[in-house]
């Protein structure tokens, strides 16, 4: 029986395994640029579930809602984008060039050399991945050992907001630095129709926010214990966000630009402020007094989870929200 | 295997004859129409069935609520998602396919 259910997950992972490979290539070579999203997502999808089956149901987690929710909307909008400014006619500007380019456009030199670089990193990485000896664990065996005294129980978010917060610090000050530069660039307004007379969506709308903004608090509560934390959270908050602008009922929160940008680089500075706090009280920077790491880790995240939901769901307008008309 | 157990296969084998006949619907039928038809409420039922499975081997009553939550939820979101889409569809004037040849 035993051997039967590991043949059947051996041939569920080949499955899988193809699927990624060819969903991949059909994404990133059909000719209708909608069909190659929708492809993306379902590949974003089907790499949940690859992660799943590596038993990291945090990744999986991450992919799903970041990788192929929220970067499926952002590619989406940007299509609708590119498509209602060919039809006002906007002429061979940045919109045919970039379809141009994705289709057809890039020279057959730098195909070559494209491809030449990603079989050189892949010859690498995979060098790298064959040398490791199967019995090594990393610093699996160490972080496991000090897990206790990180104020929380699941090894991933010990790993990412008390080994090595710094990484996690910089990460949130790359979304910061990604919504700080599109803010910049341009003025972005939701792409489509206004959908405030569709009585259905709205219901649906009703029952779905209070949902999603619970459930990000429960993820990052669930975060100490299990799967679960700021990221993921913070992607759910964003799908509200995203839900909301789609649907035309998020005006009136945009126009409160200061409260945007409290919000957007919240996450940085409670993270920044609790390094040099800690850096007074203990004498490491981001080392938190013993026994106090769990609250720690509970404001820092809960700061971290409204700038990343803020980010990613604002990144869906592609530029900075439009004034008052 | 338990009669719990039991249970459980035959809720997943049902759950599956419903998402097969989902898609082959979603493949087979003739117009946008039907095929959200076929999509959204064989799907809807099917999984109903492997929640329902899945609940008979919940470790603890909070996980069966969530199930439930989670099967809740997907019954809301795809019951809308068909009604715009269908909705979308007739305002832009794509015709319901009725058997007849034009």
């Amino acid at each position: 029986m035993d051997r039967e259910i590991a043949m059947m997950s051996h041939v569920f992972d080949w499955i899988l395994v193809l699927l990624v490979l060819a969903l991949a290539w059909r994404s990133l070579n059909d000719c209708d640029l909608f069909r190659g999203v929708i492809q993306f997502i379902a590949l974003g999808l089907l790499l949940a579930v690859a992660w799943l089956r590596l038993r990291a149901p945090d990744v999986a987690l991450a992919e799903a809602a970041v990788g192929s929710g929220l970067t499926g909307a952002l590619i989406l909008s940007a299509l609708v984008r590119m498509r209602q400014r060919e039809r006002r006619g906007v002429p061979a500007s940045a919109s045919s060039d970039t379809s141009r380019t994705l289709q057809s456009g890039t020279s057959n030199r730098s195909r070559v050399l494209i491809g030449a670089l990603s079989l050189a990193l892949l010859t690498a990485l995979g060098w790298a991945v064959f040398r490791f000896s199967a019995q090594s664990s990393g610093l699996a065996v160490e972080s496991l050992a000090k897990l206790p005294e990180s104020g929380v129980t699941n090894p991933v978010t010990a790993v990412l907001l008390n080994f090595r917060a710094y990484d996690t610090l910089l990460e949130i000050g790359v979304l910061l630095l990604a919504i700080v530069g599109v803010w910049a660039l341009r003025r972005g307004e939701r792409p489509g129709d206004d959908l405030r007379e569709r009585p259905l969506l709205m219901s649906l709308l009703r029952l779905l926010l209070p949902v999603l903004v619970l459930a990000a608090g429960y993820l990052l509560w669930i975060g100490a214990s299990a799967p679960g934390g700021a990221f993921q959270g913070g992607a759910l908050l964003a799908g509200a966000l995203v839900l909301g602008l789609l649907a035309g009922l998020a005006g009136r929160f945009l126009r409160r630009e200061r409260l945007l940008r409290t919000g957007l680089t919240l996450g940085v500075l409670v993270f920044a402020a609790a390094g040099l706090l800690a850096l007074w009280r203990t004498g490491g920077l981001l080392q938190y007094p013993a026994g106090q790491g769990g609250a720690w880790i509970l404001v820092i995240e809960a700061a971290a989870l409204i700038s990343i939901g803020l980010t990613l769901g604002l990144l869906y307008l592609g530029g900075r929200p439009e004034e008052e008309k | 295997m338990t009669i719990l157990d039991l249970i459980t296969g035959l809720l997943l084998l049902a759950a599956l004859f419903f998402f097969v006949a989902g898609t082959v619907g979603l493949l087979r039928f003739p117009d946008l129409y039907s095929r959200l038809h076929a999509l959204t409420k064989a799907d809807n039922v099917g999984l109903g069935f492997a929640v329902l499975a899945l609940m008979l081997q919940a470790q603890s009553w909070s996980e069966v609520f969530k199930l439930g939550l989670i099967w809740v939820l997907v019954l809301a979101a795809s019951a809308t998602v068909c009604f715009l889409i269908g909705n979308e569809a007739l305002r832009r004037g794509v015709k319901p396919w009725t058997g007849k040849s034009p």
